[in-house]
């Protein structure tokens, strides 16, 4: 699904758990998430402590967006 | 003949633990055989013995891939098996994906043939041909009785040590370097080239022996330059949904995707949203489906100026044995019908 619409010329960033898939089906800009049944959150945390994690994630997610890229890349911490 | 020892690798669910609740089952071990290996005794005869099932739930395996590996390579160590096999997998993403390293950490460090089945579509086939032979198996659990007699046929001649045919006569996929046997071809390189071109220029068929990759990628686009300006849209192949599913979304094999309304929505709640996703346990997102569509964040976002807007339509479908040609084509729908509405980025979630 990333491919596609990457190849409508949106530039898309994938936020996912699992990056090996991710990477094998062609995501450019990869964000690797928590867990695969809640992957922006973490019911472990308080309501607020998992609003920051939340808001982390995301704020890599627009930087990953607004980065040049050339190569599938993985945008750590 | 003595009879040749097996190990089995199954995830959770053909493990009989449960379904994706108990997907963090950590890494167990069962003398004898447990669920499909049950199918594979029976074709196995008195040919060879599973002596061991080792167990391990799929979100357990991907999120603590390492320490699971020690785990199951001591399990090994301990039953001395003169073989491995892994699953079948067929489409399921993580488990393809469990088996597929599994065996590679198994075939490397024992130096013992491996073996696992999976569909075509599963991503672990290309992570892994490199490291294990890998049986051509339909897409779901209804192919089990085509898919485990193929794998014993293969099981047998590696375990026997037996000269193996082309991936094709033996049902696999081709594999690669790592696994890849020799042999000697009565006819050299050069004498058979030729022929192939003679052929070709005949237009007489002919079989390549070494099909080219096909690689679909698609690069990257230019990054936003001013997200301060700019619209981002949400996507999630994890099911989320308005409550109740308007549109009755499937919980795998999706046939369709939802276009739903973020008009006036800053939060997504266990009274409004839930998944109807039916891979993974769903318990988090229908608590609260901002953990996996972030639409609260994504508002404050956008009353911070951070982003320009959130586009007011979120795109959803199940990505959960859905076909690959169908979340392709749901995909270019929804990439095109963004791209029309002057979306500048997408942000797509999966579980």
């Amino acid at each position: 699904m990333v491919k596609e619409i990457e190849r409508c010329g949106i530039p898309v960033v994938h936020m996912c758990t699992v990056v090996p898939i991710s990477k094998t089906v062609g995501a450019n800009r990869i964000i690797p998430t928590i867990a695969i049944p809640h992957p922006l959150g973490n019911p472990a945390l308080t309501k607020e402590d998992e609003k920051n994690l939340r808001r982390r994630l995301l704020q890599r997610a627009l930087k990953a967006l607004q980065t040049e890229i050339h190569v599938q890349t993985v945008f750590e911490e | 003949m003595k009879k040749f020892r097996v190990v089995h690798y199954l995830n959770q669910f053909y493990g009989g633990i449960g379904g994706e609740d108990k997907a963090d089952y950590p890494v167990e071990v069962r003398e004898g055989v447990v669920g499909p290996g049950m199918a594979i005794k029976g074709a196995l005869g008195e040919d060879g013995e599973i002596v061991a099932t080792i167990i391990c739930g799929d979100n357990y395996f991907s999120s603590n891939e390492k320490a699971a590996t020690a785990q199951i390579l001591d399990i090994v160590a301990k039953y001395q098996p003169d073989i491995l096999v892994a699953g079948p997998a067929f489409n399921a993403g993580r488990y393809g994906f469990a088996c597929g390293a599994v065996c590679r950490a198994v075939g490397e460090k024992f130096n013992i043939p491996v073996l696992t089945g999976m569909y075509q579509e599963n991503p672990g086939v290309d992570s892994y041909r490199n490291y294990t032979y890998i049986v051509k198996t339909g897409n779901s659990a209804v192919d089990m009785r085509n898919a485990v007699p193929a794998m014993v046929i293969m099981l047998k001649k590696l375990a026997g040590g037996e000269a193996l045919g082309s991936a094709e006569e033996e049902g696999c996929f081709a594999p690669g370097a790592g696994v890849r046997r020799n042999f000697f071809h009565e006819e050299r390189g050069s004498k058979r080239a030729v022929d192939m071109m003679m052929a070709k220029i005949k237009g007489e068929p002919f079989v390549t022996e070494y099909p080219m990759p096909e690689f679909d990628r698609v690069a990257a686009n230019p990054p936003v330059l001013d997200l301060t300006k700019a619209t981002v849209a949400l996507v999630t192949s994890g099911g989320i949904v308005p409550k109740g599913n308007p549109d009755r979304i499937e919980s795998s094999s999706a046939s369709k995707y939802g276009r739903y309304d973020l008009t006036g929505i800053t939060d997504l709640t266990a009274e409004t949203f839930e998944t109807a996703h039916g891979g993974y346990d769903p318990v988090y997102a229908n608590q609260d489906a901002d953990r996996v569509l972030p639409v609260d964040i994504m508002r404050e976002f956008e009353a911070a100026g951070v982003i320009g807007k959130l586009y007011h339509h979120y795109y959803a479908t199940v990505g959960n044995g859905t076909s690959v040609a169908n979340a392709k084509a749901y995909a270019a729908a929804i990439g095109a019908e963004l791209k029309e509405n002057g979306v500048d980025a997408v942000i797509l979630t999966s579980t």
